[in-house]
């Protein structure tokens, strides 16, 4: 996919990358791509990390700040 | 009474091979309407004088029959056919027949049927807000994971390779198929909901590698499994009600009208896989089986959770901002999506449960009512 790189921060969920974006592990070694726009996991329970794998849904990942954080991610 | 549709072995066994023009199925016909339709388009479309004689009355009657229409064999499978006749690889006939008028009569008449009874029991929900983030919230909201059985549970822990053959067998109306219900609505969106679907829809289709398409992908755990790849060569053995799972999505996809109801029905697809996906692949490991298998399951857990935010955010979402008017059409396909693929995991599940199969049994002739005067 060509154009200028979007991250859309999904409510309660993942973020979500379009456009060309090097993604990289913390090595600098290439991650591969599987498909031209991906979900990165930003709750920490997905199983295929760095990709999220709808686990947020599971362990009650909230990205409203309103929240008691003690309802996210404690699983 | 009309000898018009004699059974397809009949059929088979009196014509001469120039009178069956086309290949008979690899399925069978589940009562009158699906008999003479079986029987016609093995024959030119030019011959429907006679070979769909009588056929309008026994439509009408059958329809006017169907308390049940989603659990209805004969028009369950009747639709898939007039359907298959658009997708095309469904029956072997006579191309002119996709847009003969009594085909076209036929399917509109049995559609117009189904609609009225999904919008009858299939449970109201309502969306409170036609705005992406409202849409998408009300979605996710809906399709919430729950803790209870359900199939992708019951294979992740105890299915035996039997169970995951007839799983995949059941599977396979659709999935061989996999997205074409949803490809027919994207010249009836715009704008920000036709982008949606087309980026969920190109990946759907392997994003240019064909090998990649989840329908080849599924094809290929198809023949892992040692089971044919085949459009319809488990027809015969599958329910009404998966028929009419499928049939509903084809429904929504080729009617403009229910745009909406597509948008609300991928979006509870998208929002329903990821999960279940892991759990399946994971049943498919413990059986054994290898990568060319559990290969379609591993993708849905990554693609989907990509393709739910896009379908939940900005196809429905983005639709409902377009057009406010088709809100309440994408919460009805989000709860007919839910409700009859839950009817049909439940059927599933109490057969394993019960320790019988879910799939149809080797079929005595359907008796077919014989008061037609």
């Amino acid at each position: 996919m060509t154009g200028e790189p979007q991250i859309v921060a999904c409510v309660d969920g993942p973020l979500l990358v379009r456009g060309d974006v090097e993604l990289l592990s913390s090595t600098g070694e290439p991650v591969e791509r599987n498909r031209r726009t991906v979900a990165l996991c930003r709750c920490g329970a997905s199983m295929i990390k760095p990709f999220c794998d709808g686990s947020h849904k599971l362990v009650g990942f909230r990205t409203d700040p309103h929240v008691d954080p003690d309802d996210a991610g404690d699983r | 009474m009309p000898s018009t549709y004699p059974p397809p072995s009949a059929t088979a066994g009196t014509l001469s091979s120039d009178e069956a023009a086309y290949a008979a199925p690899p399925f069978g016909s589940r009562g009158p309407v699906s008999e003479q339709l079986l029987a016609a388009l093995r024959r030119p479309a030019d011959d429907a004088d006679r070979t769909l004689s009588g056929f309008r009355e026994h439509l009408e009657r059958a329809i006017d029959g169907s308390r049940d229409i989603l659990r209805d064999d004969d028009l369950q499978l009747s639709l898939l056919v007039l359907h298959g006749l658009h997708y095309g690889s469904v029956v072997d006939a006579d191309d002119e027949w996709e847009w003969h008028p009594a085909m076209v009569a036929a399917r509109v008449a049995i559609e117009r049927e189904f609609e009225a009874q999904l919008r009858n029991k299939v449970p109201a929900v309502s969306f409170p807000d036609p705005t992406p983030e409202g849409v998408a919230t009300a979605l996710f909201d809906l399709t919430k994971p729950g803790p209870g059985p359900s199939a992708a549970r019951f294979i992740a822990k105890k299915a035996t390779h039997e169970q995951v053959r007839e799983y995949v067998k059941l599977r396979s109306v659709y999935t061989l198929k996999e997205a074409d219900a949803q490809t027919w609505s994207i010249p009836r969106l715009n704008g920000r909901a036709k982008a949606a679907m087309v980026e969920i829809q190109t990946d759907e289709y392997g994003g240019g590698r064909p090998e990649r398409m989840h329908s080849a992908i599924f094809a290929r755990a198809m023949r892992g499994l040692d089971l044919d790849d085949t459009y319809g060569t488990y027809v015969d053995e599958v329910p009404a009600l998966t028929l009419a799972s499928f049939n509903m999505m084809s429904m929504f996809g080729l009617n403009r009208r229910l745009r909406g109801a597509t948008a609300g029905h991928y979006a509870v697809y998208e929002m329903t896989s990821s999960i279940p996906n892991r759990l399946l692949g994971d049943g498919f490991r413990r059986l054994g089986y290898g990568d060319d298998v559990t290969d379609y399951f591993d993708e849905h857990v990554e693609a989907d959770a990509v393709h739910e935010q896009i379908a939940g955010r900005d196809l429905a979402g983005g639709l409902a901002e377009q057009e406010p008017e088709l809100l309440d059409d994408i919460a009805f396909g989000a709860s007919a999506a839910l409700t009859v693929d839950g009817w049909a995991a439940d059927d599933v599940l109490q057969a394993w449960t019960a320790g019988r199969s879910p799939l149809r049994g080797p079929q005595t002739r359907p008796e077919v009512p014989e008061e037609r005067e």
